[in-house]
């Protein structure tokens, strides 16, 4: 039952982030990955809520485990984030690079501390 | 980068089917008989947006799915709940972005013809659903609410640090295996 959650979860949260990449590539355009950084973004503030929800507001495992470790952990990604970063670096464009993972990590964090904040005030 | 490009990159067209659509754009200018294979090609890709395929998401689906399962085999393995280091989706993380690096160099250098809901597949939705950017912020809120600001730190340096260098290692013996010397691509994506 556990896994058919996380399963469920996963299902969606995968694509989601795979639209994003291609809905961003064709409205800005560019090469800068701002489809991975906005699903990124989206989990962090998403997770955050659901993580102190169900702890303190009473959101169950359940919950948890569709949204937080299926969801947001197949919306949010390291190795797509990391290898945007390696090609960034590896054509030199090494302030863009820093830019992308300064803006992932600090917002990530931020974000993370916004949801959890709105779930203060939720439950 | 060019529409041709980004439709290549994530729908996963192959160079002729780029080409075609391309072309059959270009003659409709010219108000032509392509016409003809603009309506075959509309038909043959009824979704709305430009470079959607439903085959691809499907893949993405799939394959985060089976991620996602083994992020969760491995929190359920390795706990590390509370105020613990995050040690487990750390090292999730490390090696998602050391497979993505042999992964993207591999599919790059000696199956560049592979079937191409593949890196959809593998790339795309395997290792990122497997790798979690979110329960790694996450882990370094924890900690930061639990009063350990020195572990937050460490797990939100310590993160990048190693994923980073996953990916760069990964991509790097890849090189070296298949091409025997590492070229940096030059490219953009």
């Amino acid at each position: 039952m556990t896994w058919l959650l996380v399963i469920a979860g996963a299902l969606v949260g995968a694509p989601v982030r795979y639209l994003l990449g291609v809905d961003a590539k064709y409205r800005l355009g560019g090469s800068f990955p701002w489809g991975t950084l906005a699903a990124n973004a989206a989990a962090c503030l998403v997770l955050g809520f659901v993580a102190r929800g169900a702890v303190d507001g009473g959101l169950g495992s359940n919950v948890h485990l569709l949204l937080a470790t299926g969801f947001c952990g197949a919306l949010s990604t390291w190795s797509t984030f990391s290898y945007e970063l390696l090609t960034l670096t590896s054509a030199r464009r090494l302030a863009v690079a820093a830019g992308y993972l300064v803006l992932s990590v600090g917002g990530g964090v931020g974000l993370s501390f916004a949801g959890a904040a709105v779930a203060d005030v939720v439950f | 980068m060019s529409f041709r490009r980004v439709l290549m990159r994530y729908s996963g067209l192959t160079v002729h089917r780029s080409r075609a659509l391309h072309e059959s754009a270009h003659s409709a200018q010219y108000g032509n008989v392509m016409l003809q294979k603009m309506a075959l090609h509309a038909h043959t890709h009824p979704d709305h947006h430009p470079g959607i395929q439903r085959s691809v998401v499907a893949a993405v689906a799939v394959g985060g799915a089976l991620g996602a399962c083994a992020r969760y085999g491995a929190e359920r393995l390795w706990p590390t709940g509370g105020t613990h280091f995050p040690w487990t989706i750390l090292l999730v993380n490390t090696v998602g972005c050391f497979l993505m690096g042999i992964l993207m160099v591999t599919l790059k250098l000696r199956f560049p013809d592979a079937p191409r809901l593949i890196s959809p597949m593998l790339g795309t939705g395997v290792l990122g659903g497997f790798t979690s950017f979110s329960h790694y912020t996450d882990g370094v809120r924890r900690l930061f609410e639990a009063g350990r600001p020195g572990y937050a730190t460490g797990n939100l340096l310590l993160t990048v640090v190693t994923c980073l260098a996953g990916v760069s290692a990964g991509a790097v013996l890849t090189h070296l295996v298949l091409r025997g010397g590492y070229r940096p691509q030059g490219g953009t994506r």
